[in-house]
């Protein structure tokens, strides 16, 4: 065979795979059919004609697409998807900085540093988020005044009612915060152990401290390996806040049970909670995205494409094999 | 007499149980280049790490510029150095890596700046200037937005060497600098190296190139197994060494 010889090569045929396409078509076809049918609603509707009355059952959409579009912008949702997004954020905000600090105590070479981190992972991990939330919900009965002074002495600088403090949406995010930084904890320890020692030992070379060091060179390089679980966990908050419920706030499930109580169509209700749910967490994720692009720069020779940058690439690629086709160019093997 | 720019008198270093340094003497003058040769594992690299303290040595006496390295001497007594004093006293000193150890999330220009700005207090103008006069001594104008991963290994090494550089250190260590290059890469970095000692830069370097060692040093130490076991001026001691040790170790490395 010679050079400019071109060769015809016949890929191989998945027959397998393309029984299976066929099989999950037909259940995805079978599934939209149930979202778009109706059922009868169990009640009859008569007219009277020609003399006779006829009769037919009331249908209803069986997702009750109607009722949830109806409430989809209601004031109560979207007010308790406020909250929501409220507990989100804060909670997650606690939970990033206290996660950076128990883990940056937990590498310190003081003993009683990294056992308070140790014990304090231990402690928010070891217990279900639930119980803690009703914990903090139910503080007042520990602790039913609060005040800063001296202990073992009467003398006080500062004291309040817990109540006044630890209303059900601050309980909420001091839970939701202090079990977050727990795990968070762990996830900003992998990214410091996976950055390579000789960063630091040249870092501290050029004679920056060990803070200096931590915040431009160490920390730097670990967010490229912290941000996909911080995309995890914001995404795991944004669910665990429905949690809250158990404290009666009004966050978006809240709210939607409020609703439940008025119109008594609870399924139609909770697809409307997931369908803001998932809404939220495709955006967080669009964001997740870009943010890990950014801290990939330096790590990788070239950053992955975003969306738009590989479709216009698919596109190249589809134009350019149809020409090949059409035998305008000779293809060279990948 | 002008006092040396490192010293060291019985010097000891173990590492749990093990000896890596058992007593070692050394005496760099300024503005000379050193080269300390010898088998893996002895002490090569201990010793040049503990001249800016990236490890603590337990025993003996180390001065690099008269001052003690680590501590300080007041009434007879010695008293550790706290963490800034240290910090201080290693802007001093340059360090080149065996693996370059460039920050991966900088580029170029800024591996070259971040060390001025943050411990010398410069102004990102100078320490931009400067950063590129660098670039340009050690053949790499036009990489200042390159990150680490994008150059050569050859390259990388110098841009690790102007890194250092660009804190004006009056010493500078150097660890293996070539070991981890393809064989067509290490003459660049050595050409800098030569460069620099030309220069008159004092210089410490762990180096198995011999050819380096006889061309520029003016100081060879041979050490073996936490010891000094030969030292003196690289023409007399490669050529024809006492020691049966080195005799060996010259006739499996040239």
């Amino acid at each position: 065979m010679n050079g400019d010889e071109s060769v015809k090569v016949v890929p191989v045929r998945h027959v397998g795979q393309w029984f299976g396409m066929a099989l999950l078509a037909l259940f995805l076809a079978m599934l939209i059919h149930t979202f778009w049918s109706k059922i009868p609603t169990g009640a009859r509707t008569c007219h009277l004609v020609n003399g006779r009355y006829r009769c037919h059952a009331n249908m209803k959409w069986r997702f009750g697409w109607n009722l949830v579009f109806h409430y989809f912008t209601n004031d109560q949702v979207l007010k308790g998807l406020v909250v929501t997004l409220e507990l989100t954020v804060y909670a997650m905000i606690i939970g990033v900085i206290l996660g950076v600090i128990v883990a940056i105590m937990r590498r310190s070479q003081n003993r009683l540093l990294s056992a308070a981190a140790w014990s304090y992972t231990w402690l928010f991990r070891g217990t279900p988020v639930y119980v803690q939330l009703l914990i903090w919900g139910n503080i007042a009965y520990l602790y039913p005044k609060i005040a800063i002074g001296i202990p073992f002495t009467h003398i006080y600088l500062l004291h309040f009612g817990a109540n006044s403090v630890f209303t059900s949406f601050n309980a909420a995010v001091i839970a939701l915060g202090l079990n977050e930084g727990a795990y968070f904890s762990e996830i900003v320890r992998s990214g410091l152990i996976a950055v390579d020692e000789g960063q630091t030992e040249a870092a501290i070379s050029l004679g920056m401290s060990r803070g200096q060091t931590l915040r431009s060179i160490v920390l730097p390089q670990a967010m490229r390996v912290i941000i996909p679980p911080t995309g995890n966990e914001v995404i795991s908050m944004l669910k665990t806040t429905s949690l809250v419920v158990a404290l009666s706030v009004l966050d978006l499930l809240g709210a939607i049970q409020d609703i439940i109580g008025q119109n008594y169509q609870p399924m139609p209700m909770f697809i409307l909670a997931s369908m803001w749910y998932l809404i939220i967490s495709t955006v967080l994720s669009i964001g997740q995205f870009y943010l890990e692009r950014y801290f990939a720069r330096g790590a990788l020779r070239t950053p992955p494409l975003t969306p738009t940058q590989r479709l216009r690439r698919d596109l190249r690629g589809i134009a350019s094999k149809y020409k090949t086709r059409r035998g305008v160019q000779v293809g060279t093997a990948p | 007499m002008t006092v040396p720019m490192v010293e060291a008198r019985g010097l000891h270093k173990s590492y749990g149980g093990v000896e890596v340094l058992k007593g070692v003497n050394l005496t760099v003058s300024r503005g000379e280049v050193t080269c300390l040769i010898g088998p893996s594992g002895s002490g090569k690299s201990t010793l040049l790490r503990c001249i800016n303290h990236l490890e603590k040595h337990d025993a003996g006496e180390l001065r690099v510029d008269g001052e003690l390295v680590g501590y300080e001497a007041r009434g007879g007594k010695l008293y550790e150095l706290n963490d800034r004093q240290i910090c201080h006293e290693r802007s001093q000193i340059g360090m080149v890596f065996q693996r370059f150890n460039l920050f991966q999330n900088l580029n170029v220009l800024e591996n070259l700046t971040v060390g001025p700005t943050k411990v010398k207090d410069l102004s990102e103008e100078q320490a931009n200037k400067r950063a590129r006069e660098l670039l340009v001594r050690v053949g790499l104008e036009g990489k200042e937005k390159n990150y680490p991963t994008q150059l050569s290994g050859g390259q990388q090494q110098r841009v690790a060497i102007a890194r250092a550089l660009a804190m004006e250190p009056k010493l500078m260590l150097f660890d293996e600098p070539t070991s981890a290059l393809d064989p067509e890469l290490v003459g660049e970095v050595l050409d800098v190296m030569k460069d620099l000692a030309r220069s008159g830069m004092t210089m410490v370097v762990v180096t198995h190139e011999m050819n380096f060692a006889r061309e520029v040093a003016n100081t060879v130490y041979f050490l073996d197994q936490g010891v000094i076991e030969e030292s003196g001026d690289p023409k007399s001691i490669l050529t024809s060494p006492s020691s049966p040790r080195l005799q060996s170790f010259l006739s499996k490395v040239l």
